[in-house]
């Protein structure tokens, strides 16, 4: 009785979870420009879509131009940062570790709204670069996360035997530092990039009239005239969140990655 | 090579370019927009630099007052609604055998990692009338019809619902595998039922837990910025809808900023909290 209650509650949220992800896979497949459930005829051509029609296939590029620069840039912030408090005794400095945790646990529209004053003061509001700037600054919690979670398992005596060796901090960075951290590295940056890829208020506020990334694109097109692009783009970002988090979970430790992360959140 | 305070400016150097990156972009901006909500509105869009109260007093109207009453409800029946869903599911995911927690995990990042917008446009399309979930329900003979079940209260409610979910089952999920299990076995040796041990053992045990998820979910949720637009009527909008209006759709930035800033404070202040009944907990 016991199991069959849990096998049906496991079931309940499963099916909760993919209800939505089910209907829209069958509203992307549709023949025609309809958005009918179950759907009419059987038709991948909104898949081709996103490539072939020059509007989505373009936001198709700046999202992934936008999510692959901005998550290295968050990585490049958050390793000297991470690597810094790991090696060194300098209690201020953990007020960076907070200021990098801070955008991402606040309401999202605030730091959207602060870069939007930002670079309307600074007069370069509307540029394609200012949204790879608000994107690693808002995501750079997953790498610093991700990353301090990696310098505190690596063993300090490995690091202390080849400083006896007579190798220099740069050395020991790039032989001995680098090899250990860099699942960690990896995972912080996937993270970085899946949200990335999917953020909409940041870069609606920022460069929402000069550059249209996908989420944007799913906005207006929810507003200005509904096509299946919008449900076959939707299958296209849950495919690859789920295939680079699996990647994530094969080549790391997943439960322990997301053990720390809970505990650092607070 | 121990861990040893800096000796030189040189040992400073791997900080120069986080700091400079988060004081330049995140301090700063911060800073710009705090200015912003005591600036003079002009017509037509633009701000001039001022020292006004008056962004603030229209926090005073019935209007506002409303929205936030509003928001602040919403956020805690959402925050509530998904700690009671998950509470049980992320206990019994962490008996589950590892690799099926594996699969579960990566299933609920994939959908945490949802853009609103595309949250939004898939429930919005479960709840229309051509595409939506009542059809199901004609085709099995349980409705006669098939009717819109969005723009309504209960359409943003699933929809932020289903957002947080998933961000409430990962914060719950650490403390519930470190949980000692020697807890639900004395329990059970004891005779008690396990759904019986679940709500007179695990819940009290986790009472602080409980607490601590229950204000950052109330957070994550008070920061939905799209779903109470696209799911909801005007009347279902939040704080954070309205901020994203008046910046970009009223072009009234200085009132935008107020609110922000606003929405900070009340954060903050929920952070502390959180951070309180943390240390609390350790104690205990």
């Amino acid at each position: 009785m016991i199991t069959w209650l849990r096998r049906f509650y496991f079931f309940a949220i499963g099916l909760f979870l993919a209800l939505p992800l089910i209907v829209v896979a069958g509203v992307s497949v549709n023949a025609k420009q309809t958005l009918a459930f179950p759907p009419q005829g059987f038709s991948l051509g909104w898949y081709g879509e996103i490539f072939l029609n020059p509007e989505w296939r373009s936001a198709l590029f700046a999202s992934v131009l936008l999510a692959t620069t901005s998550a290295a840039l968050a990585v490049l912030i958050a390793l000297p940062l991470s690597w810094f408090l790991w090696r060194r005794i300098a209690p201020w400095a953990n007020v960076f570790q907070v200021l990098g945790i801070a955008p991402f646990t606040l309401p999202p529209v605030i730091t959207a709204l602060g870069l939007l004053t930002f670079w309307a003061t600074t007069g370069f509001y509307g540029q394609p670069w200012t949204a790879v700037i608000g994107h690693a600054i808002f995501f750079v919690t997953l790498p610093l996360v991700t990353l301090s979670l990696g310098f505190s398992a690596i063993d300090r005596s490995f690091v202390e035997a080849a400083a006896t060796m007579g190798a220099n901090d740069r050395t020991i960075f790039r032989t001995v530092i680098l090899p250990l951290i860099l699942p960690y590295l990896v995972s912080g940056y996937a993270f970085a990039f899946v949200l990335s890829l999917n953020e909409y208020i940041v870069a609606y506020m920022t460069v929402g009239f000069t550059l249209e990334t996908l989420p944007i694109k799913i906005f207006n097109a929810l507003r200005y005239g509904y096509t299946p692009t919008m449900a076959s783009v939707t299958i296209l970002f849950v495919a690859t969140a789920a295939v680079i988090f699996s990647l994530v979970a094969k080549f790391g430790d997943l439960p322990k990655l997301l053990g720390a992360m809970a505990t650092d959140d607070k | 090579m121990k861990r040893e305070a800096p000796q030189s400016i040189a040992d400073y150097g791997p900080l120069f370019f986080p700091a400079g990156m988060l004081l330049v972009f995140f301090v700063v901006p911060f800073g710009t927009m705090i200015a912003v909500s005591f600036f003079q509105r002009q017509q037509g869009g633009f701000y001039t630099p001022a020292f006004v109260l008056s962004n603030y007093e229209r926090f005073l109207t019935v209007f506002f007052g409303g929205v936030l009453g509003f928001s602040l409800m919403l956020a805690v029946t959402v925050a509530v609604c998904c700690v009671v869903l998950a509470l049980p599911f992320t206990y019994l995911l962490s008996k589950l055998p590892r690799r099926l927690q594996v699969i579960w995990l990566v299933a609920l990042l994939s959908v945490l990692s949802l853009s609103e917008v595309i949250i939004g446009f898939a429930w919005s399309t479960l709840f229309s009338r051509t595409a939506g979930i009542t059809n199901i329900l004609v085709q099995l003979g349980l409705m006669k019809q098939a009717v819109a079940l969005s723009p309504s209260f209960g359409a943003v409610l699933t929809g932020m619902v289903y957002q947080a979910l998933p961000y409430t089952v990962l914060v719950l999920y650490p403390a519930l595998v470190r949980l000692d299990p020697t807890l639900m076995e004395a329990a059970r040796t004891l005779g008690s039922s396990p759904v019986r041990a679940f709500f007179n053992v695990l819940v009290p045990a986790l009472r602080n837990t409980i607490m601590a998820t229950l204000i950052m979910v109330f957070i994550f949720a008070l920061g939905s910025y799209l779903l109470p637009q696209i799911l909801g009527r005007p009347q279902h909008w939040t704080l954070s809808v309205l901020i994203t209006d008046q910046a970009i759709y009223q072009s009234n930035m200085p009132f935008a900023a107020a609110m922000a800033v606003f929405l900070v404070l009340v954060t903050l202040g929920l952070v502390a909290l959180t951070l309180l009944i943390g240390r609390k907990g350790e104690k205990a």
